[in-house]
Order: structure tokens, then C-alpha cells, then sequence
């Protein structure tokens, strides 16, 4: 499995009004030909605004990514010509968003906004993309492909929707595709429907899959690897079992224990991290969750723990071993 | 007439064939009366005096609207509501006003339920102001230890909604439900707009209110995992009508509706390993839910249920025709499917 993608040192800021919004600070990782990688965290924590800023879809102004390379191919994606990045987006690298009524056009009909890519992408002819669009239609499971193919956005329901957009994403075979929290408006049972999806396509197709999202559990039965961000940071990243199973920061372990699972015996008390994600804007020194963190240290505040290894393929930024620590302190959140 | 039966307990919150339409109108000049949207179509359960019973459903089923109807926010197009034993659709003016001191509601968009041009303190002291309780300085002192149950600094009392997050909201929320004592809370998907690491917060403190006070609530979400970690017995609906009712261990053990089935088998579990196991035993529904402007003639589920073959076999039933009836199948479990 060759390196497909190398992200190094991303930081992306927004400068702001209010100050400058400090999103991603030094995002480095890297991801396989055919790999799935969770990106998992809340809101404020980068996930979004990090795989926005890999294909140049920050807004600039106010956004700027400052400081990093986003290896693909040979080159640095931060570094192409505006028509170099248009050429790869949509075609080798192609992105599906979370809401897929905001994020499709209204005034287009699905089959236009589809084969809008292939014509430009793969060069073919109206006839061809035609053609080809209603097999990417059927592909994703849309009943009577061939009708709904002139069909408008408001025609389909949210999880047809999500999947045009996925025919979309798909329709010139990418050898990645990025998935913002793409089932999160979703109904559940539509939720389980577009997963099963994915997972036979990435079957089929082969594709790396970058897919973000705040849901541990939809990450649980897609992932190979997971990677975990707080406050613009990546805080853990490892293989998907060995995350759940020994979780080694602190903020992963009291995400994990502050979930309710469906299969619990007996309701026990949530663990639940006290506080708020800190302010990006006066970003704290030290630690990002040195505020929120149980198992801290004076030196957390001192400088912020790099992402070193604590086993094979895991990485973890914190100073403490917390499968051996005792916590330091109960309420780490003194002001309210 | 009720169709849980309670047994020893009083049932403190009755709802009997409660149904909400909303007209569908056509013409611009002459308004007719074309259809409805049968949001809520016949629901009946009780909820005991200090438990949480959970109402769980997807976007679309009702469940929001039965909430709502409850508290005769709308006033229900048909159906009965009593609250210790008092019929809330016939009430109207003071006297209603009088039994919503005892019912309250949580919101769930902590952004809109909050009047941002009002501090903090005026807003959780609005019932007080409303129910004529306490006044001047011992108000403003029920108001701070409102605040400091929540887990709130009193200290906050004076500053306005957009200074707090999410989460905080929602806190300021509960206060605003508990400042009259009420027995019943209807929460309305209290915990969906916030982040993971904040729900745990606010369900920790619902189920310790829950216990200092003797609450009762209606927890009404679509994350079956919360309800069923928060409720004592769970309600599933669909398209507007309950499906399945039982405790919240037989629910999880032994689901009995199609949909039911389909529901546990679609909610992600943040375990891997699970996640694989459950791989080969995933039900996976076809298509979506059919619009409650036009819900199917037999069962609400026929469009989409994998076992209506089943039923055309073993029973000898028709499910695209034929309504099933919602009934007590097992002790304490309620199910409407005709494999029953």
C-alpha cells in the first residue's frame, strides 16, 4: 500500500474581527492508497477546516493556511496553480459535505450537476456522460435511475440526496474522497443505508476515504485508522481497534466513557469531561485541554505535548502514560 | 380509558388516542380544505409518577408534535390528555395556566428558546413572575439557587444568553423548567444540538434533578443509545403512530416491531469490535418513510418492512391493507404488528 497522501505541519488560521481564530495548529499525518481514516472531534476542533484547507476550499479572506504541505502525486497541493487544484478536485480528489441540500445546486437538474464533472474531468460528450451518470445513479442505489436522472434536488428525499452527491463524488473515480460529516443530518436508519453504501463501493472502486465526524460510533464500523482532534490539534491517532480498545490521551479516554452505548447492561453515571473547548481565538498556552484534563501536570501548562509514539501505529500528544497514571485532580474546571 | 395497565401506580400523565393534524390547504382566493398531515394518528401510553418514559423516533415521526400536544401547546385535533386525573384539552385561560405551573418543557435549540434581549435572571424568573410565586428579594434568591443546581455561577445572573455556549443554554433552560416545581418535564430533544462531550453533562444532571426532586419526564430524542440510557421504558414511533412500548432492558433484548428491529440494528456502537459482530445481523431498510400527508392504508410500515411476507404466510394477513392493532402482546409490552 503506497503513501497516498502526506500532510505535514498544516496550520490554517481566520483572521477576524474578534482576532485571529488559531483553527488548525500543525496537522501532520499521512494516509495509504485505499485506507479509510476517521477524523473525529467537536465542533471547534479542525476537523472540518483540515480537510478543507488539503484541496484549497478555505475561504481567503478572512482564512489563510499559513504554514504547511499537503503532499499528493509528487507535489505540494498548497503550493499548485489555481488550475492545477481545480483539475485534481472533483477528479482525484473529490469532497462530499455534510448537508446535501445546501450543498447541491437547486436550480440544476442532479443529472446536469453530475455529469457536469465527467465533462469537464474525463472529456467525454453529453451522450457518454449521460450514459455514464444513470450507471453512477444506479450505482449508489437511486430507484428508476433513469427518470430521476432530470430530476431537481428538492425532488429527492435527504438520503438520495446524500446519495447524488455520492455518485457525485464517485463519478470520476477518485483515489480519494473526503466525507464531511456527510450522515449527520441524516435519519439513522438512512444513516446505516448510506454506510453499507460506501463500504460495497469502497469495495468495488478501492478508493481512500478520509471521513469526518463527531459520531464515535459510525467511526467504530468504518475506519481502519482514527485520528482524534482538539482544538486544531491532533491529540491521538491509531488503529481503529487499538483506539477504542487503549485509548492513551486523556481526552479520547473521556470521550469514550462519556458516551451512552445501546448495549450498556445497567445504566452507570456518564463520565463526563467537565468545561469547554478553549477559545482559538485567545488560545491557551500549554496543553489545549490542560483546563479539562484530570490526569494534568504543571508542565502540561509549560508547553504543549507533542504527538510521539506510544505503540506500533499510535500516536499520542500528552506528557502522562494514563494507562499507568492516577488522575491528578476530580474537577479540573474551576472557573465556570 | 387507558391502555397501559398500571397496577398498583397512579398513572400521573394519561394520553389516550392523542391525534394532532395539520390542515393542507389549496387555493389562493377560497382556502379548501384538501388533506391533513397526520402527525400524530392515535397514541395512547401512561407515565408513572417518577419515572422517564422515552419516546424515540426519526425525523418526521411525531414525536416532537406528541411532546408538544401534551402540553397543549397545540391544542390536539382529537384524543385525551389528563394530568392527575384533569383533562388538559377542555381547559383554556386561567385554569390552564394553572396546571402548567406542574408541566414543563426543555427545549431543544438552546439558540432560539432563550429570548436573547432578556438577562439570564429574568429569564429563568419568568414562571416565577408568571405563577405569581415570590417576589423581590426572595425571587432573586430562588433564581440564584436555580442557577447553582444547574451548575451555574449565580454570579452569571445578570448577563445575557449570547455570552454562554451551547451547553450552558441549556442548563439555563433546566432552570427555567424547574423554577415553579413542576412534577412533569417534557424534554424535547434536549441534548441533539450539543457537542458529545457536553451531553454527558447535561444527562448526568436531568437524571440527578430527576432524583432530588421526584421529576417525571417525557425524554423525547432520536438517539436511541441516550434514551435507553436515561429512560425506564421506551416508546418507538413511526409516521405518527406508536409501534413498539416496553421497559428498556426487553426493548434492547427482545424488540418485537419490524422497525424496532431495524432501529437497534442501524445505531453505531463506539466499539469496533461490536461493530464487526453486529456486520453479518444488520437489517437494512429500503427506501424512505412515506409523507404523513399520505400515510399507507394498512400499517404505517408496509412500504418498508422486511417481514411482510412473514405475515402474508403465517397469518394470513394482508399488510398493505389491513391497520394492526397496538396491543399488549407480552406483560408490560405493547407492539402494533400483525406477526403478533
Amino acid at each position: 500500500m503506497g503513501t497516498l497522501l502526506d500532510v505535514r505541519n498544516l496550520r490554517t488560521q481566520f483572521f477576524t474581527q474578534d482576532g485571529v481564530v488559531r483553527a488548525v495548529n500543525g496537522m501532520s499525518y499521512t494516509l495509504d492508497e485505499g485506507e479509510t481514516l476517521g477524523i473525529v472531534g467537536e465542533s471547534g476542533s479542525g476537523k472540518s477546516v483540515g480537510v478543507m484547507s488539503l484541496i484549497r476550499l478555505i475561504p481567503t479572506p478572512p482564512g489563510k493556511i499559513v504554514d504547511g504541505e499537503v503532499l499528493f502525486e509528487n507535489r505540494d497541493l498548497l503550493k499548485a496553480s489555481d488550475s492545477e487544484i481545480r483539475s485534481i478536485r472533483g477528479n482525484k480528489i473529490s469532497m462530499i459535505f455534510q448537508d446535501p441540500m445546501t450543498s447541491l445546486n437547486p436550480v440544476l437538474t442532479i443529472g446536469r450537476q453530475i455529469s457536469e464533472a465527467l465533462e469537464l474531468h474525463l472529456g467525454m460528450d453529453k451522450q457518454q456522460a449521460r450514459a455514464r451518470t444513470v450507471e453512477l445513479l444506479e450505482l449508489v442505489g437511486i430507484p428508476s435511475a433513469a427518470d430521476r436522472i432530470d430530476d431537481y434536488p428538492h425532488q429527492f428525499s435527504g438520503g438520495m440526496r446524500q446519495r447524488a452527491m455520492i455518485a457525485m463524488g464517485l463519478s470520476c473515480n477518485p483515489q480519494l474522497l473526503i466525507a464531511d460529516e456527510p450522515t449527520t443530518a441524516l435519519d439513522v436508519t438512512i444513516q446505516a443505508q448510506i454506510v453499507d453504501l460506501v463500504k460495497r463501493l469502497r469495495e468495488e472502486i478501492g478508493m481512500a476515504i478520509i471521513w469526518i465526524t463527531h459520531d464515535l460510533g459510525v467511526v467504530a464500523g468504518l475506519a481502519d485508522r482514527v485520528i482524534v482532534m482538539y482544538a486544531g490539534m491532533i491529540v491521538e491517532e491509531a488503529p481503529v481497534r487499538e483506539l477504542y480498545g487503549n485509548p492513551r490521551h486523556p481526552y479520547t479516554l473521556g470521550l469514550l466513557g462519556s458516551l451512552p452505548r445501546l448495549d450498556e447492561e445497567r445504566p452507570e453515571e456518564l463520565k463526563s469531561i467537565e468545561g469547554l473547548p478553549p477559545d482559538l481565538i485567545n488560545y491557551p498556552k500549554g496543553c489545549p485541554f490542560y483546563a479539562r484534563c484530570t490526569y494534568r501536570l504543571d508542565k502540561c501548562l509549560e508547553a504543549a505535548p507533542p504527538l510521539e509514539s506510544v505503540g506500533v501505529g499510535h500516536r499520542a500528544a500528552c506528557y502522562v502514560d494514563v494507562t499507568m497514571a492516577q488522575p491528578t485532580t476530580e474537577h479540573p474546571y474551576q472557573d465556570v | 380509558m387507558s391502555t397501559n395497565g398500571n397496577g398498583q401506580d397512579q398513572a400521573l400523565v394519561s394520553i389516550n388516542n392523542l391525534k394532532m393534524y395539520f390542515p393542507i390547504t389549496q387555493g389562493i382566493i377560497f382556502q379548501r380544505h384538501v388533506g391533513d398531515i397526520k402527525a400524530v394518528d392515535g397514541v395512547s401510553f401512561d407515565i408513572k409518577r417518577g419515572e422517564t418514559l422515552g419516546l424515540v423516533g426519526e425525523s418526521g415521526c411525531g414525536k416532537s408534535t406528541t411532546g408538544r400536544a401534551i402540553l397543549q401547546l397545540y391544542r390536539p385535533t382529537d384524543g385525551s390528555v389528563r394530568f392527575e386525573g384533569t383533562e388538559l384539552t377542555t381547559l383554556k385561560g386561567e385554569s390552564l395556566r394553572k396546571v402548567r405551573r406542574h408541566i414543563q418543557m426543555i427545549f431543544q435549540d438552546p439558540y432560539a428558546s432563550l429570548n436573547p434581549r432578556m438577562t439570564v435572571g429574568s429569564i429563568v424568573g419568568e414562571p416565577l413572575e408568571v405563577h405569581n410565586i415570590l417576589s423581590g428579594k426572595a425571587r432573586r434568591e430562588r433564581v440564584r439557587e436555580l442557577l447553582e443546581i444547574v451548575g451555574l455561577n449565580p454570579y452569571f445572573i445578570n448577563r445575557y444568553p449570547h455570552e454562554f455556549s451551547g451547553g450552558q443554554r441549556q442548563r439555563i433552560g433546566v432552570a427555567r423548567a424547574l423554577a415553579v416545581q413542576p412534577d412533569f418535564i417534557v424534554c424535547d430533544e434536549p441534548i441533539s444540538a450539543l457537542d458529545v462531550s457536553i451531553q454527558a453533562q447535561v444527562i448526568n444532571l436531568l437524571e440527578r434533578l430527576q432524583e432530588e426532586f421526584g421529576l417525571t419526564y417525557l425524554f423525547i430524542a432520536h438517539d436511541l443509545a441516550v434514551v435507553r440510557h436515561i429512560s425506564d421504558r421506551i416508546a418507538v414511533m413511526y409516521l405518527g403512530k406508536i409501534v413498539e412500548l416496553t421497559d428498556r432492558a426487553t426493548l434492547y433484548r427482545e424488540p418485537l416491531h419490524p422497525y424496532t428491529q431495524a432501529l437497534l440494528s442501524a445505531v453505531p456502537i463506539p466499539d469496533p469490535i461490536a461493530e464487526a459482530e453486529r456486520e453479518k445481523k444488520r437489517v437494512i431498510l429500503q427506501g424512505d418513510v412515506p409523507s404523513p400527508a399520505n400515510p399507507p392504508q394498512g400499517c404505517n410500515f408496509c412500504t418498508r418492512c422486511p417481514a411482510k411476507s412473514r405475515a402474508l404466510k403465517e397469518k394470513g394477513i394482508d399488510c398493505d391493507v389491513v391497520e394492526p392493532e397496538f396491543r399488549e402482546v407480552e406483560s408490560n409490552h405493547w407492539v402494533a404488528c400483525h406477526l403478533y
